[in-house]
């Protein structure tokens, strides 16, 4: 059934564009080729600075878009950091986290905090986990899943947390892939772009917060290097 | 602003609007070209440039009618229409009518590279900055589209009124947004049409303007004839009877009632 | 989706004298325009991108066949499944199939325009498959029992207080008034939804030929939850979606989200790629594309090709003077405004949807702003050619051109037709300079007067004065 829809779709588009009934095996060479390695066609200037003026500009674009960004010097900070904000903004003082590895490196259970670990339910009020990397040239959060981050984390609680190493704070959504592919290799189930809270314009034109996904979202920015090293100062 | 020493021979495509309802904005034109240092000449034969025709979907006769004006209209240093719509016609797509590498895409393509919308043919190309002109009175300028979005006519006519003594031009409200005219659709699909204009008519009189001037015969008649219909104050002319001073004829659609 | 595109005018009218539509369509008018303009001016190179957009489309549609094989290659390497559909009905046959074979009672949507070209929800109620759609706009539209009247804003044509009573009604709640309550009352509505829903139905704004992806752009984050929490997700795609890589992904995205809403990026753009991984704690185990071709491959080739580069943004109805005149419901169909009356007569037929092409003065604006490129008035002039030459437009108009053209053709008859036409006004019109009415221009003068002529013609004076002289 399919295969007969297959071939007279095929079939059409190979008619329309002049081509014999099947594909010559030349240009689906040149055609692969081409794939196998992506070119940026045009990125804008905007975010070419140095990480500094990067992390400045993801921070007044995350801004602009409602996203709150907190600056901590150590991952060791960032349970204080997350009780500090939960309870400037009335939330209950209950996490359900992602595994990342990075995470351990804080001391969650010497809060407060009620943590929880894995897949969210409808229940938990906050969700924390961490972002691949960070787009500086629209404030934008570069998240994969996987079984240490399930995408869920970032959906499904009304309030989303995402630790983002500063490092990580690219240019633009192409440094974003090309990171992907050199140290994955291959594409996950999900690659999130998040820019911002979610929000619809539907109800007489009003823009609010809150549709479907998370209606506020922290960023949690960490200087600390991957080494365990802390940033240089800058 | 004194005219260029050259003296082009500049042939006048006066248009079917302007050739049948309002011949004053083609003595306009004359003036103005002539004040620039063209010696013009109205080729005999000139009828229509087959807007009507192209735009409903006739291919065939559009073609026909192309040709012929092409056949007119050769042979000059410029040719020089009174309005954006149809300079438009013979620049962008008289060229796109016949197939690619014909004698006739040749010519067309010949005639159009000459072709120019009257007042922007007077800055760009003659480098006119003013006319000895008066007339006070508080305008606003309607932009038609083709001229503005075909040919890029913006700034050029806003500078030239800015030469006329006593002229007060206030900035139109969605300047740029399509009075409703569109040739044929103004009777096809009148309701709308009508909508659109009323929207024209709305943003003209916020500016408090007595005089509404464009570039294209079509839209001014199409604004004149609301702005009379629904008892306005506000009069129509042509931009360039304005700027030859020629504004002793009533305006479009007659004086104010 | 049955089509009134036939009854355009009478649509039109009725939307000119709704006055809550009217008010809509003027926030729409002021906030989309505005914001687009704002955001191409934060954008040194948007004009730049927009062009490079163009050439990756027009690169991908003549390769399209090519690169719609590799992109089934990928998918399946990645676990996932691709069927193909040539026109609607296929489509509704082969996602009931799944959806059945899934067992499913319950299915979420997020919104896609191709599920309303083939008719889907209807199809699976008509299976007792119970199809929720999450987007807020849709939900609000599907609880009204309507269709979108804006490919991006389905509800912009609804007053806050039509909402808050179909809320109340849906949900069995007492009626609320601020924005904020009803968002919140959605949003919780539909989580239950999301949670009950066996197959997430999803369409998709590009399909990558490089790595299988499917890429969906939301700002209320509903795909994620359409997709993410069921078994299954089916992703509903018509075949010109195929963009070559990631990276080209990227210049597509940049203009779409600033043409469309006027944001420098959508809330949500997620790549999806194949089904959830093993160890993978969250996402479907099974996906599935469908691939719809419904005429599409029809315009490849030929005079239409440029509309299937069209990325679906919106921003040539958010600028045209008609449509924001009359709406998107006037147009009878799935697609309004300046892309639909292009699209519309290849899917219902120029027969049946000959107003939409006609109904444009050729303004450019469409053109000027759409950030593909696409030369809609173009198009819709073809679509007058095609209508000519079968003879479709109404025959005193045909006849009323024949005459002019002829005239036209005929500089001496010309002058002669002229003379005495003019002449004739000039007597009728007399000293007021204007006519209230003219027997065969009613559709002028039913609304405006008509300005008489001066006298002679032009050519006729410039004779006279040369023959003086």
């Amino acid at each position: 059934m399919s295969g007969e829809a297959r071939d007279a779709v095929l079939g059409r588009l190979r008619r329309a564009l002049g081509r014999g009934p099947r594909t010559p095996d030349e240009l689906r060479r040149k055609l692969l080729a081409r794939l196998a390695a992506p070119q940026p066609v045009l990125i804008p200037a905007r975010g070419n600075l140095e990480l500094e003026g990067r992390i400045r500009l993801f921070i007044a674009q995350a801004n602009a878009v409602q996203t709150e960004v907190l600056r901590v010097g150590r991952y060791a900070d960032l349970p204080d950091a997350a009780v500090d904000y939960l309870r400037r903004s009335s939330l209950p003082l209950q996490l359900v986290m992602a595994t990342d590895p990075l995470l351990r490196r804080a001391d969650w259970a010497a809060t407060l905090l009620e943590i929880r670990h894995g897949r969210p339910e409808d229940r938990d009020p906050v969700g924390l986990t961490t972002a691949f990397a960070g787009i500086a040239e629209t404030g934008t959060l570069m998240l994969l899943s996987s079984p240490e981050t399930p995408t869920t984390l970032a959906f499904l609680p009304e309030i989303s947390i995402i630790v983002l190493p500063a490092v990580r704070v690219l240019r633009a959504y192409e440094d974003g892939l090309r990171a992907l592919r050199e140290e994955r290799g291959a594409m996950p189930r999900s690659v999130n772009f998040v820019t911002g809270p979610s929000r619809s314009g539907d109800i007489e034109q009003t823009i609010q917060l809150g549709a479907h996904g998370p209606r506020r979202l922290l960023v949690l920015l960490v200087d600390e290097l991957p080494d365990g090293s802390p940033q240089p100062d800058a | 602003m004194s005219p260029p020493a050259d003296r082009p021979r500049v042939a006048l495509f006066v248009t079917c609007l302007v050739d049948l309802f309002r011949p004053s904005v083609g003595f306009a034109a004359v003036k103005l070209l002539e004040d620039a240092g063209c010696t013009v000449e109205v080729p005999a034969g000139q009828s229509c440039c087959g807007q009507p025709a192209y735009n409903q979907g006739d291919r065939a006769d559009t073609v026909e009618i192309a040709r012929r004006t092409i056949e007119v209209l050769s042979g000059y240093d410029f040719v020089v229409v009174p309005s954006g719509s149809c300079a438009g016609m013979l620049r962008k797509h008289y060229p796109e009518l016949f197939p690619a590498g014909s004698d006739d895409a040749a010519r067309a393509r010949e005639v159009a590279e000459r072709t120019f919308e009257l007042i922007s043919f007077l800055t760009d190309v003659r480098g006119i900055t003013g006319f000895e002109a008066s007339l006070p009175a508080r305008i606003t300028y309607h932009d038609s589209c083709a001229g503005l979005r075909e040919l890029g006519v913006k700034q050029q006519p806003r500078r030239l009124l800015e030469s006329v003594r006593g002229l007060e031009l206030r900035e139109l409200p969605g300047a740029e947004i399509c009075c409703g005219f569109g040739g044929t659709f103004c009777v096809k699909y009148p309701a709308i049409s009508t909508r659109m204009v009323d929207d024209k008519v709305t943003d003209i009189e916020a500016t408090g303007a007595e005089l509404v001037l464009a570039g294209d015969l079509g839209c001014l008649m199409n604004m004149a004839g609301r702005l009379k219909r629904v008892g306005s104050k506000v009069e129509a002319r042509h931009v360039a009877e304005v700027l030859a001073g020629m504004t002793e004829e009533p305006p479009i659609g007659g004086p104010a009632a | 989706m049955e089509a009134t595109s036939l009854s355009f005018k009478e649509n039109a009218r009725r939307a000119m004298g709704d006055e809550t539509l009217q008010k809509a369509l003027g926030f729409a008018r002021t906030g989309f325009q505005d914001k687009r303009a704002a955001a191409a001016a934060r954008l040194p190179e948007f004009d730049d991108l927009r062009d490079a957009a163009k050439a990756i489309k027009d690169h991908t549609l003549e390769h399209l066949d090519v690169y719609l094989e590799i992109f089934e290659q990928r998918v399946i390497e990645q676990g996932g499944k691709v069927h193909w559909a040539r026109d609607a009905a296929e489509a509704r046959a082969i996602i009931l199939r799944l959806c059945k074979g899934a067992g499913a009672r319950s299915v979420t949507k997020s919104k896609s325009m191709i599920s309303e070209e083939i008719g889907l929800n209807e199809a699976l109620e008509a299976q007792k498959i119970r199809c929720v759609e999450t987007d807020l706009g849709e939900y609000i539209v599907q609880l009204a029992g309507e269709t979108p009247s804006h490919i991006l804003a389905p509800a912009i044509h609804m007053t806050k207080d039509r909402v808050s009573a179909l809320f109340a009604e849906a949900h069995g709640t007492a009626p609320v008034d601020e924005p904020e309550a009803l968002l919140a009352e959605a949003r919780h509505a539909l989580r239950q939804r999301y949670f009950e829903a066996d197959v997430g139905i999803t369409g998709a704004n590009f399909l990558i030929a490089e790595t299988g992806s499917v890429v969906l752009v939301t700002n209320e984050g509903n795909a994620e939850l359409t997709q993410g929490l069921p078994r299954m997700h089916i992703a509903l795609a018509s075949i010109e979606k195929v963009v070559p890589t990631l990276e080209e992904a990227c210049v597509l995205l940049r203009v779409l989200a600033r043409s469309a809403t006027g944001q420098e990026f959508s809330a949500y753009t997620t790549l999806l790629t194949g089904p959830k991984r093993p160890a993978d704690l969250d996402g479907p185990t099974s996906f599935h594309v469908v691939l719809l071709d419904n005429g599409r491959g029809g315009m490849l080739g030929t005079e239409f090709q440029d509309i299937l580069r069209c990325i679906r943004c919106g921003a040539c109805m958010n600028h045209c003077p008609v449509y924001l005149a009359t709406g998107g419901h006037a147009y009878g169909w799935v697609y309004p405004g300046p892309m639909g009356a292009v699209l519309t007569p290849s899917f219902i037929g120029i027969e049946k949807a000959h107003h939409l092409p006609n109904a444009s003065t050729f303004c450019g604006r469409c053109e000027q702003v759409c950030p593909m490129r696409i030369p809609l008035p173009k198009m819709m002039r073809h679509w007058r050619e095609e209508q000519f030459k079968r003879k479709l437009s109404p025959a005193t108009g045909r006849y009323g051109l024949k005459l002019w053209a002829f005239a036209a053709k005929r500089p001496a008859l010309y002058h002669l037709g002229a003379k005495v036409a003019i002449g004739l006004l000039c007597l009728l019109g007399g000293k007021r300079g204007r006519f209230r009415r003219l027997p065969l221009a009613s559709g002028w003068t039913g609304s405006r007067d008509f300005p008489a002529p001066q006298g002679s013609t032009f050519q006729a004076q410039w004779r006279a004065r040369r023959d003086r002289r």
